[in-house]
C-alpha cells in the first residue's frame, strides 16, 4: 500500500496536520504567528547546511530552526521589539539560505521543492521521519498540556502554581522546530506556519474549550490535507498550497457559520 | 516562622532600579497591605514574592511547603482562546468539579461555571481569580490591586469576601491597594513602598507617620488623604470593638460620598 506515492502522500499530510493541530492553537493562543514564520524561513539556512555537509535535510532545517527559535526568544525577552526583531530575522534567515544554497558545490537544486514541498516525492523513510517527528510533538504537548495551558493564560498564574513558563515556552519552541523540520518536505519553508495557524483559527469558531479546539484543528488539518491533495491530483496543482488552499476555503467556512449564528 | 520572608531585596527592571534594600515579611493568618504611589514597585514586590521576578541580590526566603493563592492585578484572556470558568478553574492542576464549584460559592460567583472567561465583568472575573487561588488551598494570599476598576460597592464587596476567606481558611493576605480607607479597616499591617519600605506598622501609626503623609498628603492627593487620615482614627477606634466587616465597609462608602 505503501508503495503508491499518493497513499505516501497522503499519510505525510495527515501526520503533519495531527502534529500541527495543537501546537498551532498554541501559536495562535500565544500569538506566535510571526514566530512560527522566522522559524519556518530558517529552515531555508538549514537545508543549505545539510546540503554543503551532506547530512539529512531533516537535520540541518530542525537544528537551524531551533537555533533561530531560541535566538528570537533570548532577544525578545531582553525587550527588544518583537514585530521588528521578527521581521528583521525572518527574512534575513530566509534570504541568507536561498544566498547559501547557490554556494553548495555540485548541486542543481530545486529550490521550490523546500519553499512549497514536495509531498508527492515522499519516500518511506521520509514517512518514518514524519510520523516520528510528529508523534513526537503530539507526545511533548500532551505531557505539558496542563502546564502550557496554564502559563499561556498567565505567567505569573504559572509561577504562583510553582510552574516555570520559560521552560515550557522552551517545550513550545523544540516542538515548533520539530514540526518545521518534519513540514519542510510537506508543505515547505513557506507554508509552514500557515499548516499551524490556518486549521487553529478555522477550529475557533466551533470550539468551546481549549481541548475541543485542538481536536477540531486536527480535524480540519486532516480534511485540508485529503483533500487539497485531492485537488491537486485532479487539478494538476502544486499539492503543497492546494492543502493551505483547502485550509483557507474550511476557514471561510467556519467563519461564516459564526457569522450566520449571530 | 513566617511564611515568607524578603531581605534587602534589589530588583531592576530593564535599566530602573525598582526595589532596594527591601526587608518583608510575613506572619500565619496576618492581613499585610502594601501601600504607596504609582511606580513604586508595588506589583514588583508582589511578583519577586511569588517568584516571577529574581532579585539582583538579597533573597525571598518561603516557609517549605508554602502554598500561594494569587490573584493578578489584571489578566488578558485572549479570545481566541476558548475556556469557561469551570475550565479556567482546573489550571494547572485538574480538580473535581464539585470542588470548583465549592471555591465559586465561596468567592461569591457560584452561577459563573459555565460562562466563557472573555465574556465576564470586570467584578466578576475577580471573583473568579479569586475561585482559583482558592483552589490552591492557599496558605498565603497574594492579590495585587484587585479591585482596579471596581466602582465602590463592587470592591466593598469584594474585600469583604477577602476577609471572609480570611476567616474560614486561616490564611495569610498580602495586598496592594490604592484604597486606603480599605487598607486603613481590614489591615493587620500597612507596609508604605516607595522603592524602599518609607515606614511600616499597625494602619493608624502609618497613617499618622511622616514619611506616609509626605507621599499621600501632598499635591493631587492631599484633601483625599487628609479625609482618609481622619477617617482612620474614627475607623480604628470602632474596630476595637467591633469586627463585623460588612459594617466597616457601608461606613466607609457613606462617609467617602459625604466628604
Amino acid at each position: 500500500m505503501l508503495d503508491d506515492f499518493l497513499v505516501r502522500a497522503a499519510l505525510a499530510g495527515l501526520g503533519l496536520a495531527l502534529a500541527a493541530a495543537p501546537l498551532g492553537c498554541f501559536v495562535a493562543w500565544r500569538r506566535m504567528a510571526y514566530f512560527g514564520d522566522a522559524t519556518a524561513h530558517a529552515a531555508i539556512l538549514g537545508v543549505a547546511l545539510s546540503l554543503a555537509l551532506s547530512l539529512p535535510v531533516v537535520i540541518g532545517t530542525m537544528v537551524v530552526a531551533l537555533l533561530m527559535a531560541f535566538l528570537v526568544g533570548s532577544l525578545t525577552d531582553r525587550g527588544l521589539a518583537m514585530d521588528t526583531v521578527l521581521g528583521v530575522l525572518a527574512h534575513s534567515a530566509l534570504a541568507l539560505g536561498l544566498v547559501a544554497v547557490t554556494f553548495v558545490p555540485g548541486v542543481r537544486l530545486d529550490l521550490s521543492a523546500y519553499l512549497f514541498g514536495d509531498i508527492l516525492a515522499v519516500t518511506k523513510v521520509d514517512l518514518a521521519v514524519i510520523w516520528a517527528g510528529a508523534g513526537a510533538v503530539i507526545a511533548l504537548i500532551a505531557w505539558r498540556w496542563q502546564a502550557l495551558l496554564t502559563a499561556t493564560v498567565s505567567p505569573d498564574l504559572a509561577y504562583a502554581s510553582g510552574l516555570d513558563p520559560r521552560r515550557e515556552q522552551r517545550i513550545l519552541t523544540l516542538a515548533l522546530a520539530l514540526t518545521v523540520a518534519v513540514a519542510i518536505k510537506v508543505v515547505g519553508a513557506l507554508l509552514v506556519s500557515a499548516m499551524l495557524l490556518i486549521p487553529a483559527a478555522a477550529a475557533r469558531p466551533l470550539a468551546r474549550s481549549p481541548e475541543g479546539m485542538a481536536l477540531i484543528a486536527a480535524g480540519i488539518g486532516a480534511m485540508a490535507a485529503l483533500s487539497g491533495l485531492w485537488g491537486a491530483f485532479l487539478l494538476d496543482t502544486p499539492a503543497g498550497p492546494s492543502m493551505i488552499s483547502a485550509a483557507a476555503l474550511l476557514f471561510a467556512a467556519t467563519s461564516a457559520v459564526r457569522l450566520l449564528k449571530k | 516562622m513566617n511564611l515568607i520572608e524578603a531581605q534587602r531585596l534589589e530588583v531592576t527592571l530593564g535599566s530602573h532600579k525598582v526595589l532596594s534594600h527591601v526587608d518583608f515579611h510575613v506572619a500565619p493568618g496576618e492581613i499585610v497591605t502594601i501601600v504607596g504611589p504609582n511606580g513604586s514597585g508595588k506589583s514588583t514586590l508582589l511578583r519577586t514574592l511569588l517568584g516571577a521576578l529574581r532579585p539582583d541580590a538579597g533573597k525571598v526566603t518561603r516557609k517549605p511547603g508554602l502554598r500561594l493563592g494569587y490573584v493578578p492585578q489584571k489578566l488578558m484572556m485572549d479570545p481566541t482562546l476558548p475556556m469557561n470558568v469551570m475550565r479556567f478553574l482546573s489550571l494547572p492542576k485538574r480538580v473535581p468539579a464539585a470542588e470548583r464549584q465549592a471555591a465559586l460559592d465561596e468567592a461569591g460567583a457560584g452561577t459563573l461555571g459555565e460562562r466563557p472567561m472573555s465574556g465576564l465583568s470586570g467584578g466578576q472575573f475577580q471573583r473568579v481569580l479569586l475561585a482559583r487561588a482558592l483552589l490552591e488551598k492557599p496558605d498565603l494570599l497574594l492579590l495585587d490591586e484587585p479591585t482596579q476598576g471596581l466602582d465602590q460597592p463592587g470592591s466593598a464587596a469584594f474585600y469583604r469576601q477577602v476577609e471572609h476567606i480570611r476567616e474560614h481558611l486561616g490564611c495569610a493576605v498580602v495586598m496592594v491597594s490604592h484604597e486606603l480607607h480599605v487598607v486603613m479597616s481590614a489591615s493587620d499591617r500597612v507596609v508604605c513602598l516607595n522603592g524602599h519600605v518609607c515606614c511600616q506598622g499597625h494602619p493608624e501609626v502609618v497613617a499618622q507617620a511622616a514619611e506616609y503623609r509626605a507621599l499621600f498628603g501632598t499635591g493631587t492627593a492631599g484633601a483625599l488623604a487628609l479625609y482618609r487620615h481622619e477617617h482612620s482614627h474614627r475607623h480604628d477606634a470602632a474596630c476595637d470593638h467591633d469586627h463585623g466587616h460588612a459594617h466597616d465597609h457601608g461606613h466607609a462608602h457613606t462617609r467617602s460620598e459625604a466628604s
